[in-house]
């Protein structure tokens, strides 16, 4: 008996904690918001309240005074066709180091795997010498390359442990029905391992849509920022509007937001993909 | 007769395989070659050189590292980020992994709303930091912040601090709000890595009358040792490379009075220049990224092989 109510009182405890880290994550996100609605007054005055009506004039004022939409293309611009070469030369990096025996396969995929360990900001520096040279500093495709370079070791490490997986009899077969060897790729490897292509790109995707680092070095034209850089420059004109910016903060969350919540098992599998063996 | 042409077959059956595995690596070979080792290689170089703005002087050796770490004017500037970045590490291994701990054992044990914290403790961790950086550094405005109103409206008025302009307060503030950003992640890595363990080992501990805690500190603890390698050193490199929280929080130069300053911001400033670095300098950027890069590397190398070394078999 007196165990069982002990037992009773730790799983209230239990909920008790989960349930405040819950409050502790969303309620600081709902302010944000609900003041995306408020004017400065109302965010003044009555700082908790509802807001009076959810008018849309602080959306209004970002939507007309500031280049959010183009920031808006240029992440996604940026975020996809990234993501899209990594995959593919991924794909092709993991797909021979893990399919083929060949001499000097340990080095190569050694090769690959050394980029994990170096992280690339502190080579800002040579970098962007080097994308000057290359005409590439103030162009989204110096990010794209970039971004590319710096997520291929996890990608590959990511896709080499499922295609390593994958049994050799399928394969074996079709090279006995005289199938090429790109074909046995295309067709028949690359369709199994989808599911780790999609936790590979939403591994690398994530980070390359938040980033603000290399924009911030190597981006300086309006027209070529990405949203969480152009967030930076919006926040330095609208200082004292708190209702404005706000706004702001919600609508650049909205995207990866609504893309979470749709899918989240995914995103968790994905993200933490390269930390869970 | 017939065995020739089957070794010619079986030579040029070879040499079409070499080509296809290398055209397969070639152009990932390439951009990891263009854009990471050849920049990395080239710190290493540019760090040996004198440089004025974007020329480069001649070869003075480790004259750049000495200067950094010699110099009297400037080494204590570095000692202090570095001392501030060693606070972050400590300060997020306590606070943010030990939250996540907690939270992955309690989900661990399969609550009610268990897909719902999931999700809402990862919210926060698919957002940019600049989005996260700025809404605190709204809510922690001095005056009209949602943290010191709250305070007010709590008839802690005394307590309504400028929390980001003290400079005892605003590294704390600042890693709340890094808290607040990441702690989801080490909770579900933490979780994945309790789910692995074979459920008989804690149900056999359970029908023994073991307690929860027991079965914590003795059972999962030491099962889910992997995870948490992984975790202290993305923690380690995490924590000497922060930059984003405290330059959209206080901006490039540390303050109050060099409280926030970080090893990531002393880089920029040296780098890039700023106010108090002056103009941009090249060779010392290069030199104090080699030597943050020898730092994190060395470091994570010993902690993966100490902690690797504490991780049990489970089989």
């Amino acid at each position: 008996m007196e165990k069982k109510r002990n037992a009773g009182f730790e799983t209230w405890l239990m909920h008790i904690f989960l349930v405040s880290s819950a409050v502790v994550v969303l309620y600081p996100i709902f302010m944000m918001v609900m003041s995306g609605f408020k004017t400065n007054a109302e965010i003044f005055g009555a700082p908790f309240a509802l807001p009076k009506s959810f008018n849309l004039d602080n959306y209004a004022v970002i939507w007309n005074t500031t280049d959010v939409s183009r920031y808006m293309l240029n992440s996604i611009i940026v975020t996809l066709i990234s993501v899209i070469i990594l995959l593919v030369t991924g794909t092709m990096a993991a797909y021979a180091i893990s399919r083929y025996r060949f001499r000097g396969s340990i080095m190569v995929s050694l090769f690959f795997l050394a980029g994990l360990m170096l992280p690339l900001r502190l080579a800002i520096i040579p970098l962007f010498v080097q994308l000057k040279a290359m005409g590439l500093v103030d162009n989204l495709l110096g990010l794209i390359f970039i971004y590319t370079a710096m997520s291929l070791p996890s990608t590959v490490f990511i896709l080499t442990g499922f295609l390593r997986a994958l049994p050799s009899e399928l394969e074996d077969s079709a090279r006995v029905d005289g199938a090429s060897e790109l074909r046995i790729m295309v067709q028949i490897m690359v369709p199994l391992i989808m599911p780790a292509m999609v936790i590979a790109g939403i591994y690398n995707a994530v980070p390359i849509w938040n980033d603000f680092f290399f924009p911030l070095i190597f981006i300086q034209t309006p027209e070529n920022k990405t949203l969480a850089q152009g967030l930076t420059s919006f926040f330095g004109e609208y200082s004292v509007n708190f209702g404005v910016l706000y706004a702001g903060l919600t609508l650049a969350a909205l995207p990866l937001v609504v893309v979470f919540i749709t899918q989240s098992k995914r995103f968790i599998a994905g993200m933490t993909a390269g930390a869970i063996k | 007769m017939q065995t020739t042409d089957y070794d010619r077959a079986k030579r040029a059956r070879a040499r079409n395989l070499r080509l296809w595995l290398a055209l397969l690596l070639a152009p990932p070979a390439l951009i990891l070659i263009v854009f990471v080792f050849l920049p990395m290689a080239s710190a290493v170089l540019y760090s040996l050189y004198d440089w004025d703005g974007l020329a480069r002087k001649e070869f003075i050796g480790l004259d750049n590292f000495a200067d950094i770490l010699f110099n009297p004017n400037k080494n204590t500037i570095l000692f202090n980020a570095f001392w501030n970045n060693v606070k972050v590490f400590v300060s997020l291994m306590i606070v943010q992994n030990g939250i996540a701990l907690v939270l992955a054992l309690l989900l661990a044990r399969n609550p009610r709303g268990y897909r719902f914290y999931q999700v809402v403790f990862f919210l926060p961790v698919i957002l940019s930091t600049v989005i996260i950086g700025f809404q605190w550094k709204l809510f922690l405005n001095p005056v009209f912040g949602l943290v010191n109103k709250a305070l007010q409206y709590a008839g802690l008025s005394d307590w309504a601090l400028p929390w980001l302009g003290l400079p005892e307060t605003a590294l704390p503030a600042m890693l709340l709000v890094n808290s607040w950003h990441w702690f989801g992640f080490p909770t579900l890595v933490f979780l994945a890595a309790i789910h692995r363990i074979p459920k008989d080992f804690i149900e056999a501990a359970r029908l023994d009358g073991a307690s929860e805690w027991r079965i914590a500190r003795e059972i999962i603890w030491p099962l889910m040792a992997p995870a948490v390698t992984i975790i202290v050193v993305l923690t380690f490199i995490g924590s000497f490379n922060w930059f984003e929280i405290p330059y959209i929080m206080n901006g490039l130069e540390g303050s109050p009075q060099g409280s926030t300053d970080m090893l990531g911001l002393l880089f920029y400033r040296t780098a890039f220049g700023s106010v108090s670095a002056g103009g941009s300098d090249f060779g010392s950027g290069s030199a104090l990224a080699v030597l943050m890069f020898i730092f994190i590397f060395v470091f994570s190398i010993i902690a993966t092989k100490y902690l690797t070394s504490r991780e049990v078999e489970m089989s």
